[in-house]
């Protein structure tokens, strides 16, 4: 027993190494997908449509490349170790607890690589932070449980964006908990200054692909910013928990080209033109608990 | 560590007799002043809420295995569940079994001390525990429950948001938890400085004695913190104050703050004793002095120095100024720097030793390896930049399980193993021991690293049903906890296996490796040990 246990849990060991490294480098080198949401047994992050993603993904890649290697590293010096070392090939122990130079190793190695990973980490920080030339302002109010989005420039157009869904029916269209009934229409390649705040409790706006995410907090006004490189609808999440429906806010981006969106703007001046006289929030309450009637439905009706 | 004198300690069998026929069951458990019994109790106790805690996590998994809604009735029960699943993990299981049970335990063991400094202090610090744990059940059952996530964020944490008592049950369990902490930290301090034997420097207390005492004032100077932000949300909800409050001019803000400056150094008030304890087992099964002593020790200063300026990396966007945000990445991502001391010190000590894979053993080495790769995502979190992306999504959840509920509970298991025959006088059987290991090892992993994957893509924590998208390594990571499970049904065996077996132990049934004082004494000790004061060369 005691000779064909070690062999075993040397393969075990070795296999899980293997597979380990395999699944961190497949994560690194993902090719990305098509759209702009989560795919099944995806294992990189969603492809960036945004010039703050592009630089999210490339530092992400570099600092993982890094951790993949000390991991293996780390896990492969452990194996060496036991093998090398077990009771039955080396049976008496060294006694040295000291060594100056492997010390000081490994304490300044790791000191450089976290150099290297700060200086384009820094970089990334403040080129996030905020735009310097905004083309237009978005302000993105969080509501238990709907997104409301305020174009500021665009003599306060205002609506709500809700799931369609409602609750314990089975999802009726769309893309179940991301699709929303109004989406936020964004221009592609504008500077967008985005406001966040909040009618109640804390949320989080957070579209993945575009590397936006910023919480919503009540009696405070969060920037960011984002610049869209492509036209295509972009999904996103609220992504700090809100209560009942944290996990049924959605948030769906579809951006547009400038022609496109001008002409989307002026026509949803006069389609949400009731908005400014109608506080949003007793336009729709959250839907009812029984909900035997599907959401989309019922949003609908509203609307009309 | 240095020899030691032998001489003391032993021929107290007979005064260990006659204690305990003097003491009724009362008198030895309920009103108990000795630091093993104590010790007993904690470990015990965390059993108990160790396995609630995993008996949520189970439930959650079977949730969220498949998209929909499956076993919870509505998306406040589940919110009830997840707060009461972290409360639990962190307050009544890690922190009772490593600091309360393994502390009480082997504290005054390795210093030579005969008991703790404050042996009543150390009876309430444990008795404040099980009131504390009925009202966090109180929490989760009351009402529609108590569900703002165990970070208790206002305004969602107010009265309007979660009205009813159930919160405030949660609240005054951690008030009692913390005062409890608090009491224990005290006392572990007063015996770490004043209690060791004659000869016993700093310089030559044992590792994990170090990694208490770090733990104990991490605890002391954090848990004031928290009683602070969760008095101010008790009078938020129950007597019209406004402190976090926006439209009374208060800041929800504010609350993020003290919570993270407690929460921060929280997590390594978790992971330091199991630091230490996995020093000892990493020596002890090489047959090696621990490599570089005085830098291990050093590190876990650092950690706990550098741990009280780095709380507001979990606030990158809560809209902090970017000046700020580049402080606490740069902070942050400084701590990976005295860790990474501690790993390559741990593999150091075992370069060239003569290495038993023993099961204790066997769950350091699963340490060090879990909790490099819980650290190294540490580092890709503290980058702001990326955090922007993976902030509250799943990468955070695989990150911070990688280091506690498998670095932390592996650190858990290995002192279990290392130190039960000490403490029982009889040998768990260890081809399960193994067994056990090997069974939580790809469990767990099956569990989080698949999480990993589900952050990347986006998936934000915190939710009862999710995009379809998400089916895949969700489905994954529920059969890796199934196994998870069934791991711990192993465990509960094996204790039984323990406590039937009739094999008797030796004083140091590890042999030459293993060097601290608890080894000089007899498996298990006398009820009274030290009498005789032992004496450090």
């Amino acid at each position: 027993m005691d000779h064909t246990m070690p062999l075993l849990r040397r393969l075990v060991a070795a296999a899980f190494l293997a597979t380990l490294g395999t699944a961190l480098l497949a994560m690194a080198f993902a090719e990305p997908a098509l759209a702009d949401l989560p795919r099944n047994w995806q294992m990189g992050m969603q492809p960036a449509a945004s010039p703050v993603q592009r630089d999210i993904h490339s530092l992400h890649h570099l600092v993982l490349v890094i951790i993949t290697v000390i991991t293996i590293f780390v896990g492969g010096l452990l194996a060496y170790v036991i093998w090398r070392f077990s009771a039955d090939k080396n049976p008496n122990p060294s006694q040295t607890s000291h060594n100056t130079v492997l010390e000081v190793a490994w304490t300044v190695i790791p000191v450089l690589i976290l150099v290297v990973i700060a200086i384009p980490s820094f970089r990334l920080v403040y080129f996030q932070d905020r735009t310097h030339e905004a083309d237009m302002t978005l302000k993105v109010t969080g509501h238990q449980w709907y997104w409301e989005y305020t174009y500021t420039d665009a003599e306060g157009l205002n609506f709500g964006s809700r799931p369609l869904d409602a609750k314990g029916v089975r999802w009726q269209q769309g893309i179940r908990l991301l699709d929303v009934d109004e989406p936020l229409v964004l221009p592609v390649g504008k500077n967008i200054r985005i406001l966040t705040t909040s009618a109640d409790v804390i949320h989080s706006f957070f579209v993945p692909s575009l590397g936006v995410q910023r919480y919503a907090i009540p009696g405070r006004t969060i920037e960011t910013w984002v610049r869209i490189d492509r036209p295509g609808t972009f999904y996103g999440q609220c992504n700090q928990i809100c209560g009942e429906d944290h996990s049924n806010m959605p948030i769906a981006v579809r951006a547009l080209p400038e022609a496109e969106f001008t002409a989307w703007l002026a026509e949803a001046k006069k389609k949400f033109a009731a908005n400014e006289t109608t506080p949003i929030r007793e336009v729709a309450a959250p839907a009812p608990a029984q909900g035997s009637v599907p959401g989309g439905a019922v949003l609908a009706a509203v609307r009309q | 560590m240095s020899a030691q004198d032998h001489a003391a300690g032993h021929g107290h069998g007979h005064d260990d007799h006659h204690h305990h026929a003097e003491l009724s069951f009362a008198q030895r458990w309920l009103f108990s002043t000795n630091h093993k019994d104590i010790g007993t109790l904690y470990i015990i106790f965390g059993l108990i809420g160790g396995i609630c805690g995993l008996i949520i996590s189970v439930l959650m998994r079977m949730e969220l295995q498949s998209p929909g809604m499956q076993v919870f009735s509505s998306g406040q029960a589940w919110n009830a569940a997840i707060t009461s699943h972290g409360l639990l993990m962190i307050f009544f299981s890690v922190m009772p079994v490593l600091i309360g049970g393994f502390g009480n335990w082997f504290i005054p063991l390795m210093i030579g001390a005969p008991d703790m400094a404050f042996p009543r202090l150390n009876n309430i610090s444990f008795w404040l525990l099980v009131p504390a744990f009925a009202l966090i059940m109180a929490g989760q059952f009351v009402g529609s429950g108590a569900g703002p996530g165990w970070t208790l964020y206002p305004p969602l944490s107010n009265a309007t948001y979660q009205s009813g008592p159930a919160l405030d049950f949660v609240l005054f369990a951690l008030h009692l938890a913390g005062i409890s902490s608090l009491l224990g930290a005290i006392n572990f301090i007063t015996t770490i400085f004043n209690m060791r034997a004659p000869g016993m420097t700093l310089h030559k207390m044992p590792l994990f004695i170090w990694a208490m005492l770090v733990t104990a004032f991490l605890l002391l100077l954090s848990v004031p913190v928290l009683a602070g932000a969760i008095t101010m949300l008790i009078t938020d909800r129950n007597f019209g104050t406004a402190f976090f409050e926006p439209s009374g001019g208060g800041d929800p803000v504010l609350f993020q703050h003290l919570f993270w400056f407690f929460g921060h150094p929280e997590v390594y008030i978790m992971i330091l004793p199991a630091f230490g304890v996995i020093s000892h087992i990493i020596s002890t099964f090489s047959r090696k002095p621990v490599f570089g002593y005085l830098g291990m020790a050093y590190a876990m200063v650092a950690i706990g120095v550098v741990g009280f300026v780095v709380w507001a990396h979990h606030m990158f966007i809560s809209g902090m100024d970017v000046d700020t945000r580049a402080y606490f990445m740069a902070a942050t991502m400084i701590i990976a720097v005295p860790t990474g001391i501690k790993i390559f010190s741990w593999i150091a000590t075992m370069w060239g030793g003569s290495i038993e894979m023993k099961t204790p053993m066997l769950w350091a080495v699963g340490f060090i390896f879990v909790f490099t790769l819980g650290g190294v995502t540490g580092v890709v979190l503290a980058n702001a930049g990326i955090d922007q992306y993976v902030h509250n999504t799943y990468y955070v959840i695989a990150h911070f399980h990688y280091v506690l509920s498998l670095g932390a509970v592996f650190g858990i298991f290995a002192g279990f193993y290392y130190w039960i025959g000490k403490m029982s006088g009889r040998q768990y059987p260890e081809q399960l021991g193994k067994l056990h290991f090997w069974m939580t090892f790809v469990g767990v992993n099956l569990t989080f690293f698949p999480m990993h994957f589900l952050g990347l893509a986006g998936m934000p924590r915190r939710y009862v049903d999710y995009p379809d998208a998400f089916a895949g390594w969700n489905m994954v990571a529920s059969i890796g906890a199934y196994i998870g499970a069934a791991s711990m049904v192993l465990f509960l065996y094996v204790i039984y296996r323990t406590f039937t077996s009739k094999e008797r132990l030796a004083d140091n049934y590890w042999g030459e490796g293993a060097t601290t004082l608890e080894w000089t004494q007899s498996s298990p000790p006398a009820f009274h040990t030290y009498e005789v004061l032992p004496r450090i060369r």
